[in-house]
């Protein structure tokens, strides 16, 4: 096989990953709102920290583009 | 076509003292900031008119974020949040105009953010606290066995925090703007190919405007993110034990 062409299967594979950063944000978010609806009024003060839950998660999905934005553009 | 990386292509304007098109939008953004804030509040009033309600709104809201993570003691960095925010939002609101430049797409630009902040962090942490700073890798109530790798696993994920703060802003951007370059080139490429296929070029327009509408929630998002985490990091530089 082309060399090139291992680079290219390199990224798609990294992207993988962001499936699973997916996932986890998805999750965050899912028992923010359904803990939210059990109680509505504290969901207000736990709206930050469920977004710095979604930052850390998302943010390691992102260093996965990264890889693939690296193995295709360099 | 294009290639969907074209549009972050660094252009001089004048090469002398290196102003590039990313210095331009630089300093377009303070610009609008600096010129927005002034006018909004010219004629201060004790009942707010709309520009000043904006402001006041923008003011309440990084104050009250501060507040939460970080407590009284940490309103002494409200300018710099205040001021990260606000460049943080506008280049990122900026590039979302067609055929504008995004500053915050660059790694450079969010890398320098992020050294600022945990600059700031580091300097100040151990100019108040002196050595006790390095408290903030010692959590207390830890078995004393498991002492050694919790206080290495602390000092990684310190070294990794400008990393990821930078890294999250500028790929967000990045990809936001790829993916929106690259449905535009399919309703490019589906017109090109003519016949049957041009009367699927609609299809992906309309991807590309709800992408539009989503990099908008993106670009306000990731600069709140910026910004609360910022004073996350600051609370751990007034508060260090944990």
């Amino acid at each position: 096989m082309d060399p090139v062409a291992f680079k290219f299967l390199g990224a798609g594979l990294a992207c993988i990953g962001m499936g699973l950063a997916a996932m986890g944000v998805g999750n965050i978010f899912g028992n923010f709102l359904s803990g939210a609806l059990r109680n509505p009024s504290a969901s207000d003060g736990q709206f930050a920290r469920a977004f710095i839950g979604a930052a850390l998660a998302e943010g390691l999905g992102i260093f996965c583009l990264v890889v693939a934005l690296v193995l295709l553009f360099t | 076509m294009a290639s969907p990386i074209e549009q972050f292509e660094i252009k001089p304007i004048i090469p002398v003292i290196h102003f590039t098109n990313s210095s331009l939008f630089m300093v377009g953004a303070v610009a609008v900031i600096v010129g927005g804030l002034m006018f909004a509040t010219r004629n201060r009033a004790v009942v707010p008119g709309r520009g000043q309600a904006v402001a006041e709104i923008l003011h309440d809201f990084v104050v009250g974020t501060l507040r939460d993570t970080a407590g009284q003691e940490g309103m002494k960095f409200f300018p710099l949040v205040f001021s990260l925010f606000l460049f943080v939002l506008t280049a990122n609101l900026f590039g979302l105009i067609p055929g504008f430049f995004t500053v915050t797409s660059h790694i450079i630009v969010t890398a320098a953010l992020a050294v600022l902040v945990m600059g700031t962090v580091v300097v100040y942490g151990f100019a108040k606290h002196g050595t006790h700073f390095l408290g903030l890798f010692v959590p207390s109530g830890v078995p004393v066995w498991l002492l050694p790798f919790i206080v290495i696993i602390e000092v990684i994920s310190f070294l990794s925090r400008p990393v990821s703060l930078s890294l999250r802003l500028f790929a967000n951007m990045l990809a936001g703007h790829i993916a929106l370059k690259v449905f535009a080139g399919f309703v490019v490429s589906l017109l090109a190919a003519g016949g049957a296929l041009s009367i699927l070029a609609p299809l992906p327009l309309l991807m590309a405007v709800a992408l539009m509408a989503l990099e908008f929630l993106v670009a306000s998002l990731q600069a709140y993110v910026f910004t609360v985490l910022t004073c996350i990091y600051l609370n751990d530089a007034l508060h260090p034990g944990h």
